[in-house]
């Protein structure tokens, strides 16, 4: 049985009230922090090698300690320095953040106070994703109980330090995820990205010196404090401490979030799941969010801990997991997501604007017969001119999927163009109706 | 007839400590006004930004890059069906499909009656109970023709 850290009391009544919270010793790790020194916080969560669940898998305890112990401005004011949550879950195939802040807010609100006190925050806003209406409803509950019980407001726990919460809801836009993007949206404009540097650690909110981290990624401190850095550290790797919820979708019997040892194999992760969809044969998979590369069927004897992964090829960015079986037209799923690149692509660099609908147009012609092998020989070319060569990192992860169906399912394509048609599309396909849309499909 | 009311502007003004500009502000009541209204009109937009004191171009700049910000009317109800990845895998095209034929509009359109608008959006963050969509404020999962009938049916009713 696995140790669960942060979804022990999934599926309790009542389980994101402040009530339940304390009866299963919620605070506590607080309390025991405030009573620590920031920087003996910050050293806990180094030794316990928690790494950012929202993708990166950037070392929190590090990344924390850049922040400017005392910042002033060009006159010698201290400056504030701001806490920012990121819950826009918009990495498709990732739906752990909602269940976190469902059934868990306390949890969040919580390891929000701890790092706040770790890093010399005065406030914290939570960006959560404009669809999110009710799981927005439940974090400003929780904020609304912590602070009538003294945990968030005027002298935290009567503590000379004073820290709020605020949560900012998105208004639909994928790459308000990257954490710059965010930071503008935040301040009420377009979400395009900065370039950095100044990282937003020097240069963040407002112009103040700022930490951003995942909701998974707070919801993992108080547990750290709780329990020691050394228990949090040994469920995990050497580089990676703790659990990871994995949100596996697909072509699988129980789709859901499992709180799992962040080193499990993605056979095991499977067959935890029920196995392939109806007993079918597994295709490929996309093991970290819809911008990790694709793993083949030949290919998932792999752990699913960040190094591991980055080994294979991929990546475990987000923790989303999606199972393809033998009936998907691998050709059909590429098209699929790189509409999703084309539509949320910010406009901002020519590289990523351009190269999102290139290749969003170019797969789509593949797929339904028109495409040719020149096609099929320009897609790497121009993944080559958008990796690496743009403000932020979303013209690479566009790449993701791109180039290693094309690389790993050559065949497929191939014949989708010696045929002029999709070979999947006869009677007796799973989804034989499917096909892409093209009038603009959204207002 | 404006579209600001006391009950919006109030909540815009209990955030205003929370941030140190007025900009900030843009986004939570954008998100107020077309709660009420439904969309964001031209009059709304310029009502914003004499509201925040910012020039009209920085609100038009807002609205239109956020896909849930609608600059034109919608229906009643705003049907919006993922479509990407993992509800694709889960039949999510056959439900566009089935909701196109009763309703008698194609994506991205709204009925006549304007009680129902029909989209596609991408991945609303519930691909475990795949294939779902979110109406309004509410997310509706692990969809069946069956189920999204039923659902169907009912609020055809509640227009009745
Ligand atoms: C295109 C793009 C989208 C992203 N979307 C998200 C997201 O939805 N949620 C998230 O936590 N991080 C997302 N990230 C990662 C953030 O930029 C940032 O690394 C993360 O929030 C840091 O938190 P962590 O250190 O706790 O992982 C995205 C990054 C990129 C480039
Ligand atoms: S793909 Fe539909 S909710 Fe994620």
């Amino acid at each position: 049985m696995t140790k669960k850290l942060l979804t022990r009391y999934n599926n309790t009544p009542g389980s994101h009230t402040l009530a339940f919270y304390q009866s299963v010793n919620g605070y506590q790790a607080l309390e025991k922090a405030l009573a620590m020194t920031p920087d003996a916080v910050i050293d806990e969560v180094k030794k316990s090698n928690l790494r950012g669940r929202g993708g990166a898998g950037f070392p929190t305890g590090m990344k924390w300690s850049f922040m400017p112990k005392a910042p002033v401005d060009a006159e010698g004011k201290p400056k504030p320095k701001f806490l920012v949550c990121n819950a826009d879950e918009g990495e498709p195939g990732t739906f752990k953040d909602r269940l976190l802040m469902t059934q868990h807010p306390h949890q969040l609100v919580e390891g929000m106070i701890i790092a706040g006190h770790a890093i010399g925050a005065t406030r914290g806003y939570i960006y959560i994703r404009g669809e999110f209406v009710h799981e927005t409803r439940r974090v400003e509950a929780a904020i609304e109980e912590a602070r009538a019980a003294g945990f968030l407001g005027a002298k935290v726990m009567g503590k000379e330090w004073s820290f709020d919460l605020c949560v900012y809801r998105g208004a639909g836009a994928y790459i308000c995820g990257e954490e710059t993007a965010l930071l503008n949206s935040l301040e009420g404009k377009r979400g395009e990205p900065r370039l950095k540097p100044p990282f937003p650690a020097q240069v963040g909110a407002f112009g103040m010196p700022t930490c951003v981290n995942n909701v998974e990624t707070f919801c993992s401190v108080p547990t750290i404090i709780a329990g020691g850095a050394e228990a949090f550290a040994s469920l995990g790797t050497e580089r990676s401490g703790g659990t990871r919820l994995f949100c596996v979708s697909g072509h699988i019997e129980k789709p859901g979030v499992y709180e799992l040892p962040i080193n499990i194999t993605l056979p095991e992760l499977i067959a935890h799941c029920g196995g392939v969809l109806g007993g079918r044969k597994l295709k490929a998979v996309i093991p970290g969010g819809a911008s990790a590369p694709m793993l083949r069927a030949d290919e998932i004897e792999v752990a699913m801990d960040f190094d591991s992964l980055a080994k294979a090829g991929t990546m475990a960015g987000s923790g989303g997991v999606i199972i393809i079986d033998e009936t998907a037209c691998i050709v059909e799923v590429a098209a699929r997501l790189l509409k999703f690149y084309e539509h949320e692509s910010c406009g901002q660099c020519s590289q990523c604007r351009e190269g999102s609908h290139w290749l969003a147009r170019m797969f789509d012609r593949i797929e339904r017969g028109g495409g040719t092998e020149d096609d099929l020989n320009m897609i790497a070319e121009i993944c080559s001119n958008m990796a690496g060569q743009t403000i932020c990192a979303f013209a690479d992860a566009v790449t993701g999927p791109a180039l290693s169906t094309i690389r790993k399912f050559r065949s497929e394509f191939e014949e989708h163009v010696r045929l002029g048609r999709c070979p999947c599309k006869h009677e007796g396909h799973a989804y034989p109706h499917s096909q892409i849309h093209h009038a603009s499909a959204r207002l | 007839m404006t579209v600001l009311d006391s009950t919006i502007t109030q909540r815009i003004d209990a955030m205003r400590p929370h941030f140190p500009t007025e900009q900030a502000l843009l986004i939570p009541l954008l998100h107020e006004i077309q709660g009420k209204a439904g969309w964001i009109s031209r009059d709304a937009m310029q009502e914003a930004a004499s509201y925040l004191h910012l020039p009209l171009s920085k609100v038009l700049e807002v609205v239109t890059f956020y896909t849930m910000f609608n600059t034109k009317p919608v229906g009643k109800k705003h049907i919006q069906v993922c479509t990407n990845v993992a509800c694709f895998l889960r039949g999510a095209d056959q439900l566009v499909a089935s909701l196109e034929k009763r309703l008698g509009v194609h994506a991205g359109e709204t009925t006549a009656d304007q009680r129902y608008t029909l989209s596609e959006v991408e991945c609303l963050a519930a691909c475990g109970t795949a294939p779902c969509m979110q109406v309004n404020d509410d997310y509706h999962e692990n969809l069946t023709e069956e189920s999204l009938k039923t659902l169907m049916d009912k609020f055809d009713q509640e227009f009745q």
